[in-house]
């Protein structure tokens, strides 16, 4: 019953980023076929994974996985209903005091069961005039224990003109999700160099506008 | 209240309608003949467009149709839509800061609405200055209020340019309908035509002077902004004023006065296009959106017709309104 509702609730939710935002899916560097996939992506504003989860194909919708913020999905029961069944979020407790299992692990048994995963590997929204902000380490060790699946950079475009951080209303405006070419975790690559590289292409992902504020 | 219809309007549209699909299942046949000559050598990119511009041209036909054939509320409602799709693409390219947050929710969500109520109750004094006076005014206030100074006069003036151009001048189209004409048979159901004489005049005028244009265009109208040569257009004005004289008998104008009108407006239709490709090129795209398969998006495929809108709603107005 809660699942079919569960189903029902993400429908609308991707019906209705579609009419505020008509997002699209720019497929760059991947094809969008059901491969499994680690998709990374900037993160600014609290509509980043609804669009990243609508543009995514229903095929792929279906076993990507976003990891999220428990202490901002358990804080009511419509966060509670909508993180962990409509977008069946792995939520990691951000505060390591309140951690009962290692976040890592349990990315990564998410990951033995055939889920791809969506991370914001900022660790939290950027809300700095930089485009990106460094990277935490969770996602050279996922990357480590797995270094077989594609790591794909997905960059959210234009979602913090939608929704700044600190607003509640969404002013429809268009967004684009650029999916760029995979990336892996070389032998014997550190973990700065890692995670340097990856910002690079992800930020690299970034369209380039002419002067606009 | 919405008059019943003249069925003699309701001809009226059934012919326009029937000679517009004419028109494009001749150019559907030749598209397919080109596909098939070309499929020897692999799918050609220039035919795969043309053939996905023709979709598109299918679907835009049906729509009008049924929006005129329902009258007032039909082309209302597919205005509207259409309004709120250019107007999200142009904001999405202008500058803004988080500042204009509470600015654009209240284009979006309410001078949008509004305007087309607006123009629902017909309400034509308010309509007119509603987002060149209220607008123009109230927006940047939401916007200082939140105190943020920086390329404040950018942002203000490129948010009023994308309600005057989306909303605004988008909303006259269907305003036609509003029109009380001058000794019109005592119908105002008859001035639902005006919209597809509008058009069916710009958007002619526009396949006209694309397809002269790439024959035998040679001097560029706005050398670096626009392919549009002044061979084309010259060619366009020409077709223009022939559809406009073919089509007097829909609308109150006498035959001379229709291919004048159809002359000014399809000029103004091309100044509107050369505008919006300037604005383009100025925030670096090829083109203002992606949903309509093969033209790009709303503000590419309405730039002219929104542009001569209020000048045809005028004209229209001034000479033969009672």
């Amino acid at each position: 019953m809660r699942s079919i509702a569960a189903t029902i609730a993400g429908q609308l939710l991707a019906l209705f980023a579609q009419f505020i935002t008509a997002p699209r899916a720019d497929w760059r560097g991947i094809e969008p076929v059901n491969r499994q996939r680690i998709y990374f992506a900037n993160h600014t504003s609290n509509a980043d994974l609804p669009i990243v989860w609508t543009v995514l194909p229903p095929a792929l919708r279906r076993v990507t996985r976003p990891v999220a913020a428990a202490d901002y999905w358990l804080k009511t029961k419509a966060r509670a209903f909508i993180g962990p069944e409509v977008f069946r979020a792995i939520l990691i407790d951000r505060r390591t005091d309140h951690q009962t299992e290692d976040p890592i692990a349990k990315i990564v048994s998410a990951l033995d069961e055939g889920a791809s995963v969506i991370i914001f590997p900022e660790g939290g929204r950027n809300r700095s005039d930089d485009p990106l902000m460094p990277f935490k380490a969770g996602l050279y060790n996922i990357a480590k224990a797995r270094p077989e699946i594609d790591l794909v950079p997905t960059w959210i475009d234009n979602i913090a003109s939608v929704m700044p951080s600190g607003e509640v209303i969404p002013v429809p405006l268009g967004c684009t999700v650029i999916f760029g070419a995979p990336l892996h975790v070389e032998k014997d690559e550190g973990k700065d160099s890692f995670l340097a590289r990856s910002a690079t292409a992800l930020s690299s992902l970034m369209p380039v506008r002419e002067p606009s504020a | 209240m919405i008059p019943e219809m003249p069925t003699q309007t309701s001809i009226s549209i059934v012919v326009l309608f029937g000679a517009a699909c004419a028109l494009l299942i001749i150019a559907t046949i030749a598209g397919e003949i080109l596909r098939h000559r070309l499929a020897r050598h692999g799918s050609h990119p220039t035919v795969e467009t043309y053939v996905t511009r023709l979709h598109s041209w299918w679907a835009m036909v049906f729509l009008l149709a049924i929006a005129l054939l329902i009258g007032r509320t039909g082309v209302i409602l597919l205005f509207a839509f259409a309004s709120f799709a250019a107007l999200r693409e142009f904001l999405t390219l202008t500058r803004k800061t988080k500042a204009d947050h509470w600015a654009l929710i209240a284009a979006f969500y309410v001078v949008f609405p509004l305007q087309y109520v607006l123009v629902w109750m017909g309400a034509d004094g308010l309509f007119s200055i509603f987002i060149p006076v209220y607008a123009f005014l109230i927006l940047p206030i939401l916007s200082v209020i939140r105190g943020d100074g920086r390329d404040f006069l950018s942002r203000v003036s490129e948010t009023q340019w994308g309600l005057m151009i989306c909303v605004f001048c988008a909303s006259h189209v269907p305003a036609l309908v509003t029109l009380e004409i001058e000794g019109a048979q005592g119908s105002t159901g008859r001035s639902v035509l005006l919209i597809a004489f509008l058009v069916l005049v710009v958007q002619l005028g526009d396949l006209a002077e694309y397809y002269a244009g790439r024959r035998i265009g040679k001097h560029r109208l706005a050398p670096d902004l626009s392919p549009k040569t002044r061979e084309g257009v010259l060619c366009g004005a020409g077709f223009a004023t022939g559809i406009g004289l073919l089509l007097f008998w829909i609308t109150p104008f006498t035959p001379w006065a229709a291919a004048l009108i159809a002359v000014v407006i399809y000029l103004i239709g091309v100044g509107g296009s050369l505008v919006l490709s300037a604005i383009k090129q100025d925030r670096g795209v090829n083109s203002w959106g992606h949903l309509i398969p093969g033209q790009g998006g709303f503000v590419d495929q309405m730039d002219s017709v929104v542009f001569a809108a209020p000048v045809f709603f005028h004209l229209t107005r001034y000479f033969y309104g009672s």
